[in-house]
């Protein structure tokens, strides 16, 4: 998807920032598999967070919740996996063919923990959205400085 | 591509045509385009876009395919970035052999399947060959 972008304005900060979201991609411990530079990987993800929770999202299209396997191990290891199958056809020609179908996997390590029993997934008009609250440990806690 | 292909090709040019929507990223979805003995089937990932903002029209010999998407989350607090959240866009050229009036499509879960039945001048028929 990255090489058919259509920036409306071309704007050159934009390209930049691009580029550096890429490269922090690339050293950050949130890389694929721990391997870093495999940006390509499968699904791309976008993770984000607020005070309580993490977020990740993936864009399956054509997927069903049944087809695919979500958990958390070790309070921050989010595992993907799944399968998006080739709809059967008649025969005919082919005159484009650019869709991909096969098997995937992925694992990210969250930068905090998360309760995995309190995990929840919703597949909607194809994207993924992963709902994960933090552990108690993990969440900010306000503390209070008494003055004398 | 066949010589005798049915679909020419995508507009010559700048291959996504934008049309201004609030500014936002505009994508050339995947498709994959199968042709049988009946109509041409067209298949297009467009994860995100919901039912009623996806426009398909059929004019001047051109299927236009537009789905319009907006950013699902405030980027405030993003920890990894992998893809952009925008609109989808893309034009077929289609010579007159379909039959527009039954053109049809749905979408299910961020696919949107187009089917263009062939019109009956162009659809291929069986001559029985009579003994005598």
């Amino acid at each position: 998807m990255q090489l058919s972008r259509w920036e409306p304005f071309g704007s050159m900060w934009k390209e930049m920032n691009r580029l550096q979201r890429e490269m922090n991609q690339l050293f950050s411990h949130l890389g694929s598999d721990g391997r870093p530079g495999l940006a390509v990987s499968f699904p791309a993800l976008n993770v984000w967070q607020d005070e309580g929770t993490v977020y990740a999202e993936a864009e399956l299209p054509g997927m069903e919740l049944n087809d695919l396997e979500i958990f958390v191990t070790g309070g921050n290891q989010l595992t993907i996996k799944g399968e998006r199958k080739q709809p059967k056809l008649d025969k005919g020609t082919w005159h484009r063919q650019e869709r991909g179908f096969g098997s995937f996997a992925r694992v990210v390590s969250l930068p905090v923990d998360v309760n995995p029993d309190r995990v929840e997934a919703r597949l909607v008009n194809g994207v993924l959205t992963i709902r994960m609250p933090k552990s108690e440990t993990a969440k900010p806690r306000k503390i209070v400085v008494k003055a004398e | 591509m066949t010589e005798n292909s049915i679909v020419k090709t995508e507009k010559k040019g700048e291959v996504t045509t934008p049309e201004l929507t609030g500014g936002n990223v505009t994508f050339t979805p995947r498709v994959d385009i199968i042709e049988t003995a009946e109509e041409l089937l067209l298949f297009a990932d467009i994860p995100g876009v919901k039912p009623e903002d996806v426009d398909v029209k059929f004019e001047n010999g051109e299927l236009i395919l537009h789905g319009r998407c907006n950013p699902r989350f405030d980027s405030a607090g993003l920890l990894l970035g992998e893809y952009e959240v925008g609109d989808f866009y893309r034009v077929f050229a289609l010579n007159e052999s379909i039959d527009a009036e039954k053109i049809s499509a749905d979408l299910k879960q961020g696919v949107l399947t187009v089917h263009l039945p062939k019109s009956p001048a162009v659809k291929p028929r069986k001559i029985s060959v009579k003994e005598k």
